[in-house]
């Protein structure tokens, strides 16, 4: 009923009808591209309220109140204040990379969405090394804070830079591996495909037969979104802000954009590959629809971000580093091999 | 070639005066290698306001409130130090009952400042729930002082010859119901830290402050007994009617940042203890004895000293038998514990410097004064 | 002669595939450029040389940022690149892993020994260690 798929499948029909093929896929990319973009603005509008809320009820206050119903619109009215918040520009930075690290960090966030699947059929382009795009693309963050704190000609900056970083390249290692274990299983990269074979009951599910993976993967990629207890690159309380202490306005928005879209991605990566994607938990709960599945099953993994991030105190770099090459990355070889044997056993 | 044969610059940076962790307008110049930290050099004066000074110009009673400016988290324990010095100085016995609600409140005060510190403390060490869970205790005893006095934060309650106003009826029903249940928000804040291993993680082995480098620096107050020295005036050379309570003095062994924490969580249970004593025994009578605006102490000096929530305050007061002052010092404890910094926050990487600077528990205005 | 090419992508329904990623790109720089220029519209734009000081916490800088850094971040970013790049290789080899049998679990237990043995070598020397 209210699935989503009949309503593209009929735009992209009638747009065959009228248009030669080419042209059928740049308006495609344009029109899911303006869509994607619309989504994902409504998601990190609620993420930031949600997220006041969460930590505000964790820690006994209200939050926002006064902006519309329990503070509703208080993150329309941040974005406001943001758009005309005056961009000062450090005399000494250097100004072409300072003005595309905000650029980078947003497109880097964004250019995933392209093979996630948000429900059934409603994918993008279901790509068939979509995991591996994922990484590939959501790794670019790094660049970019590595240019904003560069960039900035500021101490605190360009140490959150080498932070961000250190901290995000050792993270990816385990990231990787840790998706290794279901792609032996599945034997696809695709996304779609990933999730068809998750088909049923929740037994089904990926992280019931790689559970040491998921682990791995999830705290590995809190530590890629850069969100407490791994927080480092914008410790404030010891780097101020980290790389973007130099960013104002609408620049610092896009890197916190950014930050929020990287939660809502890597929540949609954990339920694709160890939660069934679309899928309903039990087969006689497929009268929901697949996107409501979806949606619902990322924010929960977003709240469980949340949750993280406003119980636990922040780790040293030094004990960060260790964190991933000592531990995180013998696990993922362990679940590696575990996975080999229990592939070929059984 | 290894790693360290390289030649790398080091960073000279300020942290503060405008920084988040440096509690205050604090200014720390360190010399940066990477994240390790080689150099620290404190800068202070910002908030130097001459209380000392101030002193000289204004009449014994007046100068109360001055006092409540110098540590705004401990202000009742600041009016303590300098009440209990003057009396001692002008030899002014005070009623029973003036004495009781003194310590009741310096108690309750002490609670509440360190649990402003662990708040701030935990806040630098990235967690941000256990600060407002402490606020919500400290807004309790917050509420019983501004139900006493008027005053949330500059008390100005005690004078010479006892305190400015009694109790009111609703204080003791309203503090019977905060010392039941502070013990279980102690707890919570213990579940919440105390086995969290990153936590444990951050202030384990952090900031080691050996007993020898403590006595060097005088360093008093908690970060002393984290230390290992069983060393508590309040037991020492009991002032006030300290003597007649029951409590303990928690101490460390190690004596890095985790002793620190855990000898302040203790202490904040010690200090229920007492307050609960307090009420039981709180006598009748008059609360105060009338002292005159002009009251003229002998030709003399007097040199006291207290346990305030950061370790000693001490007062030495000279005087010439005039309703003034000649010269008044105050020695404050965080002054002394901020000169450790940076014998014991060198080498450490930054984040450690910012949890040692939490953990040694400093107040700027006490600092600079 | 037997379609050995059959459920592979051409190279056209390659670009295809791709052309989106392509004009999400334009897209993403689009939208993130006109908002800052919209911003610049309205917002007001009032330098002056002290703001334009570089932050170091209300004090003027001390020293220039630019400097011989320590290298400690980039010895990670060194094994970042070797064990990246042999990930890159499980990939494939993880996706056509239960097609081979006992012949790919062999195969992977050397190469995993190799990098477990790497990474140990790498453990041993102090580079995991934070100097």
């Amino acid at each position: 009923m209210l699935e989503l798929r009949p309503i593209f499948d009929a735009i992209g029909e009638f747009l065959n009808s009228i248009l030669p093929e080419f042209w059928v896929t740049i308006v495609s990319a344009f029109g899911t591209g303006a869509i994607i973009l619309g989504v994902a603005s409504v998601f990190v509008l609620f993420f930031v309220w949600w997220e006041r809320k969460v930590s505000a009820h964790m820690q006994q206050r209200y939050g926002p109140m006064r902006t519309g119903w329990h503070g509703w619109l208080q993150t329309i009215a941040d974005g406001v204040k943001l758009l005309q918040k005056e961009d000062l520009i450090p005399r000494d930075a250097d100004k072409l990379v300072y003005l595309f690290a905000p650029v980078v960090c947003f497109v880097a966030a964004f250019l995933a969405y392209v093979t996630i699947p948000f429900g059934e059929g409603l994918i993008v382009q279901d790509l068939n090394i979509g995991i591996l795009y994922i990484i590939a693309i959501t790794t670019f963050t790094v660049v970019s804070l590595l240019m904003a704190g560069w960039a900035s000609h500021n101490k605190w900056s360009l140490l959150g830079g080498m932070r961000s970083a250190a901290q995000i390249i050792s993270y990816e290692v385990p990231l990787s591996l840790s998706l290794i274990g279901v792609i032996m299983i599945a034997e696809t990269l695709s996304m779609v495909s990933i999730v068809v074979q998750q088909e049923g009951w929740f037994w089904n599910w990926y992280v019931f037969r790689q559970p040491l993976g998921f682990i791995v993967y999830y705290i590995a990629a809190t530590a890629e979104a850069n969100r407490t207890p791994f927080d480092i690159p914008e410790a404030e309380q010891e780097l101020v802000a980290g790389y973007n202490v130099e960013y104002s306005g609408m620049k610092w928005a896009m890197f916190f954009f950014a930050e929020y879209i990287n939660m809502l991605t890597i929540s949609a990566i954990a339920v694709t590959l160890f939660f069934g994607g679309w899928h309903a938990p039990a087969p006689f709960l497929d009268f929901i629809p697949s996107w409501i599945w979806f949606v619902g099953k990322c924010l929960l993994s977003v709240f469980v971000l949340m949750w993280f991030r406003w119980t636990y105190p922040r780790v040293r770099v030094d004990q960060l580093m260790a964190f991933a090459w000592k531990f995180m990355l013998p696990l993922a070889f362990v679940n590696i091999i575990l996975t080999g044997f229990g592939i070929y056993l059984f | 070639m290894s790693v360290k044969q390289l030649r790398t610059e080091e960073m000279l940076i300020n942290m503060g005066p405008q920084h988040p962790s440096t509690h205050g307008v604090c200014k720390l110049v360190i010399k940066m290698d990477g994240e390790e930290v080689k150099y620290i050099q404190p800068h202070v004066g910002f908030l130097h306001r001459s209380i000392e000074k101030i002193a000289e110009n204004r009449n014994y009673p007046q100068f109360v409130p001055y006092t409540d400016r110098i540590d705004y988290c401990a202000s009742m324990n600041a009016n303590h130090a300098y009440v209990v010095a003057a009396e001692k100085l002008g030899d002014v016995e005070i009623p029973e009952r003036a004495e009781y609600l003194r310590v009741i409140m310096a108690e309750l005060n002490r609670i509440a400042s360190h649990l402003v510190w662990l708040a701030t403390f935990t806040i630098d060490l990235g967690a941000v729930t256990p600060f407002l869970y402490a606020f919500r205790e400290r807004e309790d005893i917050l509420d019983l002082f501004e139900m006493t006095c008027g005053q949330r934060l500059t008390y100005n309650y005690m004078t010479i010859g006892g305190v400015g106003w009694d109790i009111p009826k609703e204080f003791e029903p309203k503090l019977r119901q905060f010392l039941k249940i502070f013990p279980s928000r102690i707890d919570d804040y213990e579940d919440l830290l105390t086995n969290n291993p990153i936590f444990l993680h951050r202030t384990k082995g952090v900031g080691v402050l050996p007993k020898e480098t403590a006595y060097e620096y005088s360093v008093s107050g908690p970060s002393l007994r984290g230390s290992g020295v069983k060393w508590d005036i309040r037991k020492a050379e009991p002032y006030s009617i300290y003597d007649k309570f029951d409590f303990d003095i928690p101490i460390g062994t190690e004596g890095d940042a985790w002793d620190r924490y855990k000898v302040r969580l203790q202490e904040l249970r010690e200090s229920a203890k007492i307050v609960e004593q307090a009420i039981d025994g709180l006598p009748g009578g008059d609360f105060k004895k009338k002292v005159p605006l002009t009251w003229k102490p002998p030709e003399g000096e007097v040199f006291c000293r207290i346990e305030a929530p950061r370790g000693e305050m001490a007062y030495h007061i000279i005087s010439d038998g005039t309703p003034k002052p000649y010269r008044m010092k105050i020695r404050t404890a965080s002054f002394c514990n901020l000169q450790v910094l940076p014998i014991i926050g060198v080498n450490h990487m930054i984040a450690d410097l910012v949890a040692i600077f939490g953990s040694l528990d400093i107040i700027l205005p006490e600092v600079d004064r | 002669m037997p379609d050995r090419f059959a459920g592979r992508l051409t190279a056209l329904e390659m670009f295809g595939n791709y052309a989106y990623t392509g004009i999400w790109l334009l897209i993403g720089v689009g939208f993130v450029l006109v908002t800052f220029w919209f911003a610049s519209l309205i917002r007001p734009q009032r330098p002056n040389p002290t703001k334009l000081e570089n932050y170091e916490c209300g004090e003027m800088p001390l020293s220039a940022s630019y400097l011989q850094f320590n290298v400690k971040y980039y010895i990670f970013a060194l094994i970042f690149v070797i064990f990246d790049v042999e990930v890159v290789f499980l990939f494939p080899w993880a996706v056509v892993y239960n097609s081979l049998g006992l012949f790919a679990l062999i195969e992977m237990l050397v190469f995993l020994l190799i990098l477990i043995f790497g990474l140990a070598y790498a453990w041993k020397k102090g580079a995991l260690q934070w100097v």
